[in-house]
């Protein structure tokens, strides 16, 4: 006695679609013990999750509490489990969506090294002077500028000193806290 | 004075010492141990941690059972774990010590089995050096524990311990392992009480809200085709006398996975059997046909769901859950409770019974659908072909269930076919008398498992259904069942195959058994001889009665080779990438049945 199975249309493991992947900055902060750092990075490779940038460094001596600032992209549900699966880290005392559930300042900041002499040098220098980035180092063939802002406003940048001469970067990634007088 | 302390304190009542009296580390720890409860530590030693096997040999107030593989001790822990509610310990050397411990972990892991596993450590001095019997323990296990530790001091063990057993055991339960330089072993230090640790949450449990507890009811009492389905949360909540009661006063049919066993009885007419992939058509088809599913303790598991995209489609799906990460993970529900099981289904019976007095809930309303599962009931999925000639493995577990029915008796189980049959065919009225491994699905878990369910229950008939690999994973540890008099029993399903990789391949490969059959078994019936155990083989149904008769009146460890029929198949079954109402019963089956979608899931 067989009943007969309409063909699968699943692939495994088959997440329902809970509409399109948004990108998400969390906000964990943890005790700063050894390992905390590799427990939330294990926990996204294990789980397939994606990381795009991440920054973490002491911000309560006293108490030893550490931020890290996670860029990640999901659908909604994705996000859910991701904060969640966090907050099962021992370690960790709490994790918070600031895309979603804050008014949230962020800032990244980068080092840039540009290699380049004449024409290219003065424009390099302009378009600098646009994005208020600062000459940390300068030489006759090559700058170092510091720039801070939004990622957007970074990538732009970037992306005008690309033909100008631009050989290196160095981002902080993502960095974020929520505006008024709450506390995360 | 450091040492006169030592040596006059050394059994005295942990909490009444001056705090400040100093310890080894590996006496506080031993300390740490006690004042947590433990009595019974299953271990293996080794290099790394001879100064805590030093502190043991004076130590009379906790049992050491040596095992023969570290994966055994841990097993054992878990055994010992599900089986008393109470938090299994195991105690393992560094390097190869901690590596072998390493599916045990993975195993409670998944099966949220609440274990400390302490492992030695090379001194402090040499760790990062590829010291001799070196690994990166806290690393290798850090995905296969709720939690671990480097103990960097012995200042702060105790500490540590303590910390380690409220982790193990609070919200979801699962393993913590701590591992323990040498050099912290011989360190001294001040004893940390349990009162004085820090504890910190892994997960904080919100309080219950009444509007969620007024919501689930209301949707219990319009439901007109209303399914519990209960997972092995529900026996880590310590909760089956409250769905005991909340099934009884609603009257609703109730179906639980392979790790909820036990949490209701089988015996009540509102059981449906187990559900998912071998599970009973009635259990599959209440889930597949409901308005309301009530899940508790369980997780949505892909053995259970089969294909997502089809499962349950017209529920509405309440899901009460200690870990908030097990809600919406894979089906999304319209009502999540994260909560203590057992405090929900309270809430729930005092909100249920408050509107009862309001209006009485209108049973009529369920009728048609107990109906309805009645007659899939009659279409009796477990049914098999009896054999004159030779035993039938649905058969052998029948049979043993029927011989030990009224005792005292405890099952685990190895991984396999024979691990469906056990579940299907042995019938539980309590709940923490199942021991398998659902989650990772370790074969050589049920005889370790069962040597620990026997330490903690040592007057109790505890008994492994085993398969006849599976069992040779693990099978050395009948040399410590026989070392401490564990009169355990393992009952062997002899198919002379990977018994469920041949179904596999028979479904889904073409009946190309490719290394799927076990040449060469050994002679079970020697080979317990060999160990000092009692061997007893049975081929033939006639006999099979007698000789079980005589397993259950050995003192002995057992070795019970039960040669049985070899091909058959595990059924009702879903395969995989199918629906629940999509279940192939059993007879022929032509290996047409799983789609090729269905073949790229495991
Ligand atoms: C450690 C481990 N290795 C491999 C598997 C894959 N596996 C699942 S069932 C099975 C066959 C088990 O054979 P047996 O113990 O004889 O039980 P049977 O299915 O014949 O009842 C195998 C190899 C597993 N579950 N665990």
């Amino acid at each position: 006695m067989n009943t007969t199975t309409t063909p699968s249309q699943s692939v495994y493991p088959v997440t329902p679609d809970q509409g399109a992947a948004k990108e998400a900055i969390l906000t964990v902060i943890v005790d700063n013990e050894p390992g905390v750092l590799s427990r939330v990075v294990g926990l996204f490779s294990a789980r397939g999750y994606n990381i795009e940038s991440l920054t973490v460094a002491e911000v309560d001596v006293e108490k030893h509490r550490s931020r890290i600032t996670i860029v990640t992209s999901g659908t909604e549900q994705k996000i859910e489990q991701i904060k969640a699966q966090l907050g099962r880290l021992v370690p960790v005392r709490r994790v918070a969506d600031v895309t979603k559930e804050s008014d949230a300042l962020t800032r990244e900041l980068a080092l840039v090294k540009i290699s380049a002499t004449g024409d290219h040098r003065v424009e390099a220098m302009r378009v600098a002077e646009i994005f208020r980035a600062r000459p940390l180092d300068t030489t006759h063939t090559s700058f170092i500028f510091e720039v801070t802002g939004a990622r957007d406003k970074i990538n732009a940048f970037l992306d005008l000193l690309r033909p100008l001469g631009l050989t290196e970067v160095s981002r902080t990634g993502v960095l974020s806290i929520r505006r008024g007088a709450e506390t995360d | 004075m450091t040492t006169a302390l030592k040596t006059s304190g050394m059994n005295e009542a942990v909490s009444t010492a001056p705090s400040t009296a100093q310890k080894s580390g590996a006496e506080l720890v031993l300390d740490a141990l006690e004042e947590q409860g433990v009595d019974v530590i299953f271990g293996y030693p080794g290099g790394a941690v001879l100064p805590i096997y030093d502190a043991l040999h004076h130590r009379s107030s906790i049992q050491h059972i040596l095992m023969r593989h570290e994966q055994g001790a841990v097993h054992a822990a878990e055994g010992y774990a599900r089986s008393t509610g109470k938090v299994g310990v195991a105690l393992v050397t560094s390097g190869p010590g901690a590596t072998n411990a390493v599916t045990g972990l993975a195993d409670a892991l998944l099966d949220s089995i609440p274990i400390i596993c302490i492992s030695g450590q090379v001194a402090r001095p040499f760790i990062g050096t590829d010291a001799f019997q070196e690994c990166d323990t806290t690393g290798i296990t850090r995905s296969c524990t709720k939690h671990n530790y480097l103990a960097q001091s012995a200042k702060s063990l105790s500490g540590i311990i303590h910390e380690a057993f409220h982790i193990a055991r609070r919200g979801r339960p699962g393993p913590v392992l701590v591992d323990i330089p040498k050099d912290v072993q011989f360190e001294e230090a001040a004893y940390t009480p349990r009162a004085e640790a820090k504890n910190r949450n892994c997960i904080v449990v919100p309080d219950i809200k009444n509007n969620d507890i007024e919501h689930a009811v209301e949707l219990m009492r319009h439901a007109r085709r209303p399914v519990f389905y209960t997972g092995g949360g529900v026996i880590n909540a310590g909760a089956s006398a409250q769905l005991r009661a909340l099934a009884r006063q609603t009257g609703f049919p109730l179906t639980s996975t392979l790790m909820g066993l036990g949490s209701f009885p089988a015996s009540d007419p509102q059981w449906l059997g187990m559900l998912g992939m071998h599970g009973s058509l009635e259990a599959n088809n209440a889930m597949h046909d409901c308005d309301l599913m009530i899940c508790v303790g369980a997780r949505f598991d892909d053995r259970v769901t089969g294909r997502l995209d089809a499962f349950s489609p017209n529920s509405r799906k309440i899901h009460i859950d200690i870990d908030p990460s097990s809600v919406n993970k894979n089906v999304p529900v319209d009502l999540a409770i994260i909560g203590d099981a057992g405090e929900v289904m309270d809430a729930m019976l005092a909100e249920w019974r408050r509107r009862e007095t309001q209006e009485k809930h209108d049973k009529v309303r369920i009728a048609e659908w107990l109906m309805q599962i009645d007659g899939w009931r009659a279409r009796k999925s477990f049914q098999f072909e009896p054999a004159d000639d030779r035993i039938k493995p649905q058969h052998a577990v029948q049979r043993l269930y029927e011989l030990t029915r009224g005792k005292d008796v405890y099952i685990t189980t190895e991984v396999g076919q024979h691990q469906m049959w056990a579940a299907q065919y042995f019938h539980f009225d309590e709940p923490n008398r199942w021991m398998t491994s659902g989650g990772l699905g370790t074969m050589g878990y049920g005889l370790p498992a069962a040597l620990g369910v026997q330490v903690a229950h040592p007057d109790a008939l505890v008994i492994d259904i085993a398969g006849d690999a599976s069992v040779q994973m693990t099978m050395q540890e009948m040399s410590a069942a026989v070392q401490y008099g564990l009169p355990i029993k393992i009952f062997i399903i002899n198919n002379a195959y990977l018994g469920m990789v041949r179904q596999w391949q028979e479904l889904l490969h073409g009946r190309r058994y490719s290394h799927s059959y076990s040449d060469s078994l050994p002679d079970f019936v020697k080979l317990a001889d060999a160990y000092g155990g009692h061997g007893i083989r049975a081929e033939k149904p006639h006999e099979l009665d007698a000789k079980i008769e005589e397993m259950l009146a050995s003192k002995k460890p057992v070795l019970f080779d039960c040669v049985v029929t070899n091909e058959e198949n595990v059924f009702p079954m879903i395969p995989s990438g199918a629906a629940h109402n999509e279940m192939l019963m059993g007879g022929a089956v032509t290996g047409d049945e799983i789609s090729d979608e269905g073949k790229v899931l495991v």
